[in-house]
């Protein structure tokens, strides 16, 4: 290798002889590439964790009263806009045609829920109490311990209620509030499985009874707070949603149906965005290096001008002189380039883990790709400040060279 | 074939133009030059004879009239086919000897032989080079600015002759050095003459001048 390119050798004895200007060169792209691949990998590992809690609900399609409807005939308990409640409930018909239109689909069930003050011991707090059907219980939800709910006393509970009241297999809760008037007392059968965060049903801190328990309590039977439709084929969610609009919207607008794969969409669009964004922002340190390296390379033109003329004068050619210094850049391109992966690689680790909260798709493809992409933004960047710098010396008086001292 | 001069100029005119006005540096300089010619120009400075010199390294290009070097018209060759003349035909010493600090000595002869040969030195050809002006194998390790002026130069000559150009130009060869070591360079370019090669010498220097075959004398721009 030794000799086969002059040129190269040249380049490389410069970068050598200024060592500490091509130091700080290299490390400004160093700056800029573990910016880049940093801020890259934190916007995919956050897509990735997000797109994973959020996965397990696209298969869903949420169905509630629409709000600009509700009236219209309907037998609502609040009228028109007039209930406190967020939304007004989808009476049993609606549920019915519902169920009609997208049973072939999946799985249909309707849910009562209220949010109500409970009593465990001494202790008061509050809980989202959910009414299912029964038979439907089974299908959608599995327990870690205990069994399904079979009375109108017994519950299943979220783990993480079960956790923070020490409540176990036969503890015993009051539901309602004692000033307000009678409570109902429940047994505890089952504990759910954990589930996270979902648009249909929020179990982990929940108590999930059947349908006639919450009934028996809240009364409103057959006025649903919402349907959920767990679809068999994800790619049926636009289909059947457009269905149920079609159908239930026909006259006016009764019911809005969620199509959770598309939240789910828009949610990764938006961090999408964001990581552009943040990544945008972590070019200009990129930009910054790009311009010391540019000054690097013209202060090495300038430095080296009787080189130069020494060089043509003695029969080298313009675009050799001109590798001479691509060469200059593109070493230290490769270089930054190599230390700003090393570096991103560590400093990513530490920042997608204060960040992110966690690691686990730290070496997914879609998180690693920044790395070297960031090294190639960086290595062109790096190689383009020098393209200026080569081609003014290539074009430089061989006899003007040699005058200059 | 023979009678054909290596070197012809036809009314070779350089005019520089300066924001003070156009300086005319050759005004329509004639000059033919054989094969193993050892010509020595000689001038006051400012008389434009490192204008010449310029010219015949093709590191310049005449404003009007013609250089021939070899029969072959420089005005019809571009940038690449005039630097890869200055590579193979034509070797040049400078006054201030020109030798590329970064690289040793060694390396300095080495290097227009790679640039034309794309290859490195397997028959210590260089290093013969060396030894035969005077620079042995630890010298030559050494960087330039390490080096005498004298040795300095001698290295220069080795880096002129690497690739055996047919012609020589010398811009003041001696005048950096002492008389003593001036005179050792000056034997040694009259015996590169005798060997064969056409020497083209810019001097001020008459005792220098006295080695060259022919003199020409150059004044305000013509030859006289």
């Amino acid at each position: 290798m030794r000799g086969k390119d002059i040129i190269f050798r040249l380049a490389l004895r410069s970068i050598r002889l200024h060592f500490l200007r091509s130091t700080l060169a290299v490390l400004g792209i160093v700056i800029g590439v573990v910016a880049i691949a940093t801020m890259g990998m934190m916007g995919a590992n956050m897509t990735l964790s997000v797109t994973e809690q959020l996965s397990d609900m696209g298969n869903v399609l949420v169905v509630t009263e629409s709000r600009e409807g509700g009236g219209g005939g309907m037998p609502g308990p609040g009228g028109a806009g007039g209930g406190s409640d967020d939304d007004d409930p989808i009476p049993e018909d609606q549920f019915k045609d519902i169920e009609r239109i997208a049973s072939k689909y999946g799985t249909v069930y309707a849910l009562y829920s209220e949010s109500d003050t409970i009593e465990v011991g001494d202790e008061e707090r509050r809980a989202t109490i959910y009414g299912l059907d029964q038979e439907v219980i089974p299908e959608i939800l599995t327990l870690s311990s205990g069994a399904y709910p079979k009375s109108t006393s017994s519950v299943i509970i979220g783990p993480s209620l079960a956790g923070r009241l020490d409540l176990t297999l036969g503890s015993k809760i009051d539901i309602g509030d004692p000033d307000e008037g009678a409570t109902t007392t429940v047994r505890v059968v089952g504990i759910i499985e954990e589930r996270g965060m979902s648009m249909d049903l929020n179990t982990d801190s929940a108590i999930i009874g059947s349908e006639k328990l919450f009934t028996g309590i809240y009364g409103g039977e057959g006025e649903y707070r919402q349907v959920n439709i767990i679809l068999d084929d994800i790619d049926e969610a636009g289909n059947v949603s457009d269905e149920i609009e079609e159908q239930l919207n026909k006259k006016e607008e009764q019911v809005s149906v969620q199509d959770s794969s598309r939240m789910l969409e828009s949610i990764t669009e938006t961090l999408g965005t964001m990581t552009t964004f943040v990544m945008a922002i972590a070019g200009i340190s990129l930009l910054v290096a790009a311009v010391s390296i540019f000054n690097v390379m013209m202060m090495s033109v300038t430095e080296r001008i009787r080189e130069i003329g020494i060089l043509r004068s003695i029969g080298t050619q313009k675009g050799e002189v001109r590798k001479m210094f691509i060469y200059e850049s593109a070493i230290l391109g490769s270089l930054g380039a190599v230390i700003g992966a090393v570096a991103s690689l560590t400093i990513g680790w530490v920042v997608v883990l204060a960040m992110v909260g966690s690691t686990e798709y730290f070496f997914a493809p879609a998180s690693l790709m920044y790395v070297p992409f960031g090294m190639a933004i960086g290595f062109i960047t790096c190689v383009l400040s020098g393209v200026y710098p080569a081609w003014s010396a290539s074009n430089l008086d061989p006899i003007e060279a040699l005058r200059a001292e | 074939m023979d009678d054909q001069p290596l070197i012809e100029l036809r009314d070779v005119t350089k005019v520089y133009s300066l924001k003070s006005g156009d300086v005319t540096a050759l005004d329509n300089v004639s000059l033919s030059i054989q094969r193993g010619d050892f010509v020595a120009i000689m001038g006051p400075s400012g008389s434009g004879k490192s204008t010449l010199l310029n010219q015949l390294g093709c590191l310049d290009r005449p404003t009007s009239g013609d250089l021939l070097i070899a029969g072959r018209n420089t005005r019809e060759m571009d940038d690449h086919e005039l630097t890869g003349l200055r590579l193979n035909t034509i070797g040049y010493i400078f006054q201030k000897f020109n030798l590329i600090p970064l690289l040793s000595a060694y390396e300095n002869v080495e290097y227009p032989y790679l640039m034309k040969h794309r290859q490195e030195d397997e028959y210590g050809h260089i290093s013969r080079l060396l030894s035969r002006v005077g620079i042995d194998a630890a010298l030559a390790r050494h960087k330039p600015p390490e080096l005498s002026g004298g040795q300095q130069q001698r290295v220069a000559i080795a880096r002129a002759l690497v690739n055996d150009p047919q012609i020589l130009l010398c811009d003041e060869p001696t005048g950096n050095l002492d008389s003593v070591t001036g005179g050792q360079i000056m034997e040694m370019i009259r015996t590169l003459n005798e060997q064969g090669r056409t020497v083209l010498m810019v001097t001020h220097d008459p005792t220098v001048a006295a080695c060259a075959k022919r003199r020409v004398i150059i004044k305000d721009g013509r030859i006289t």
